[in-house]
């Protein structure tokens, strides 16, 4: 069964158009991450599945249960959790969660427990009774995610849920997000991160200025844009056809001359590791001598570069408060390549 | 009992009745709770709440006590206190545009419109709260005024029907807040947009001189200003006098202005964009 139906929802504002007939599903249980730029749709996307936007178009149901129809048994459906950790700051951890039971009408001791087993679930037991304030970054998200458990949603909704955490929260994030998921809560996620999507999500849907321009695994699209790709330098001019027969049992499709460099090779390679030091080893036998290599995994910029032959943009001013520039910048930090050992 | 055992003994809240009045009532409550909680937690704001309003009675009692006479009140702070009073209440309200600009900015009023509640629950609990911090203040002015030589020189009936009167127009001037904090931009917007304007509605009063002490053009509408309204009919209740028009036209303003900004603030918060 499908938790959530989306059919040709539209959303403009004037001439941006924020949605332009997104088409999406997500079966019962799964993870489905919603990737794109900045500005490509997405929060639009969570907050008309939410109940919080009306468009212009379409029809949406979570549960099969209308959206549009009967918004008020949707919403004792799903948890939400926005891109701002939206806590109380000036209440503790544990009177959050209270607070969100009693909206649920739970009685009181229900709700004492259920704080109970989610500050325990996210690790804020010890923090528990402090004002939110003095928490940091990560145990705010924490504490917002939790926020959204209280009822059980069946379809949890995380808008960029590791935007603006740190890497270690980060990860903390994804262990949180994976446990959910074994748990049997279907998930919407929204990222601007391949690496994360890969990381979490059952199923992708790229959106690009309101619409939908592909759908499928991690693993699907990256065979789409070549997978991963290892980036060669040696350091003679001279020995790069030595280079070059050395690595060729190692990759998988063509070794080209980087455009930038007359000493380095760009080659796609499964995905998987192993292959750097198999890399280093031959290419020593074959007396070419290394001076750096590198394995490159896809970004979303990537993604965008081979669907729609342009750069990933940001082109509406979608509420987020991340650095457009990872997105628009072909030489910035989505595009460092990142090194496997 | 384990985590495990505790988890299974919650119910599931899956099927959720569509609100009735008594639940719009059990959310606004819930509501009303979170900002109660807080005003002790916010010295700040508790502060401003209760020196701002202490300042302006001492201020004008003896700055502009000597200068100022009005006909029928021998006596100045029996004249200017009903209109500190009424004036401070007013200015009070803007704390409710200010607070849902805030919960706006911080996505706290989407999680809010993301759960089953009632669409009035989020603005009649942060109306509702207000009046607290209204009594607290009222409270703090009326022991300075006492101090100073203020008294209520009418009946016990009237003392309460003028300051019940004046908690009821702040009340309906905090609907028109409402709808000013979801209509800004910003928490910034906010406190500017729902300051601004109070000062001329309050000043162009009988708060603080007769307005047939004004220039000719200005009287009309002082006259006709529903703030004068609300200060004429709580100076005659508090001094013993007759409210007469006042009272009806007070009353006719409050209700007026909360049917109206309560209609127009549940309608944008449901529609409200962050």
């Amino acid at each position: 069964m499908d938790a959530v139906v989306a059919a040709g929802l539209v959303k403009h504002y004037g001439e941006t158009k924020a949605l332009d007939g997104l088409d999406l599903t997500v079966p019962a249980g799964s993870v489905l991450g919603l990737l794109g730029p900045n500005g490509a749709g997405k929060t639009t996307a969570v907050r008309v599945l939410t109940t919080l936007l009306q468009p212009d178009a379409g029809s949406a149901s979570i549960d099969g249960i209308d959206v549009l129809r009967e918004p008020h048994a949707v919403r004792s459906r799903i948890g939400l959790t926005g891109q701002y950790a939206a806590v109380e700051e000036r209440m503790t951890g544990r009177e959050n969660l209270e607070m969100i039971g009693q909206f649920f009408h739970l009685d009181k001791s229900s709700r004492q427990s259920r704080a109970s087993a989610l500050l325990e679930r996210f690790d804020l037991t010890e923090a528990a009774d402090r004002v939110t304030n003095t928490y940091s970054g990560g145990m705010r998200r924490r504490l917002d995610i939790a926020m959204s458990l209280v009822a059980r949603p069946s379809v949890l909704f995380l808008d960029e849920p590791t935007t603006g955490l740190d890497p270690r929260a980060r990860i903390g994030m994804w262990s949180v997000i994976e446990e959910l998921s074994n748990d049997g809560t279907t998930v919407v996620l929204t990222t601007q991160y391949l690496e994360e999507a890969d990381q979490l999500a059952d199923n992708v849907i790229v959106i690009d200025r309101g619409v939908k321009i592909a759908e499928g695994s991690v693993d699907e699209l990256k065979d789409r844009i070549g997978g991963d790709r290892i980036r060669v330098s040696i350091a003679r001019v001279e020995n790069i056809d030595l280079a070059r027969s050395a690595l060729a049992s190692l990759v998988t499709g063509e070794i080209e001359l980087d455009n930038e460099s007359q000493n380095t090779l760009v080659a796609p390679i499964r995905a998987g590791g192993g292959v750097v030091p198999a890399a280093i080893r031959a290419l020593d036998e074959a007396g070419a001598e290394v001076v750096d290599v590198e394995v490159r995994r896809p970004t979303l910029d990537d993604v965008f570069l081979t669907l729609t032959g342009r750069r990933a943009e940001g082109n509406d001013d979608d509420s987020s408060d991340t650095d457009s520039s990872v997105a628009n910048s072909p030489t910035s930090a989505a595009h460092q390549p990142e090194v496997t050992s | 009992m384990t985590t495990a055992a505790r988890e299974a003994a919650t119910p599931n809240m899956a099927s959720h009745p569509k609100p009735g009045l008594a639940d719009a009532w059990r959310d606004a409550s819930t509501e009303a709770m979170r900002h109660l909680r807080i005003i002790p937690r916010n010295p700040e704001l508790l502060g401003f709440s209760t020196i701002q309003p202490v300042m302006f009675i001492v201020l004008f009692n003896y700055v502009f006590g000597g200068a100022i006479e009005v006909p029928g009140f021998s006596d100045y702070q029996q004249f200017l206190i009903p209109g500190i009073f009424a004036q401070t209440m007013v200015f009070n309200s803007s704390f409710t545009a200010v607070g849902l600009a805030d919960d706006l900015s911080k996505g706290l009023i989407d999680r809010l419109r993301s759960l089953p509640i009632a669409r009035s629950a989020v603005l009649v609990g942060r109306v509702f709260s207000d009046i607290a911090r209204t009594v607290l203040t009222f409270t703090t002015m009326v022991i300075v005024a006492f101090l100073i030589g203020f008294r209520f020189e009418g009946s016990v009936a009237g003392a309460i029907g003028g300051t019940v009167l004046m908690m009821a127009f702040a009340i309906s001037f905090s609907w028109i807040q409402a709808f000013i904090g979801m209509s800004v931009g910003s928490v910034e917007a906010a406190s500017a947009a729902s300051f601004i304007w109070m000062f001329p509605l309050t000043f162009v009063s009988s708060a603080f001189v007769d307005p047939a002490s004004m220039p000719g053009w200005l009287q009309p509408i002082a006259n006709h200003n529903p703030f004068t309204r609300l200060v004429n009919a709580t100076r005659a209740l508090y001094n013993g006098l007759p409210p007469g028009e006042h009272l009806w036209w007070s009353l006719f303003w409050i209700a007026a202005i909360t049917v109206v900004f309560a209609a127009l603030s549940i309608r944008r918060f449901s529609r409200v964009t962050n």
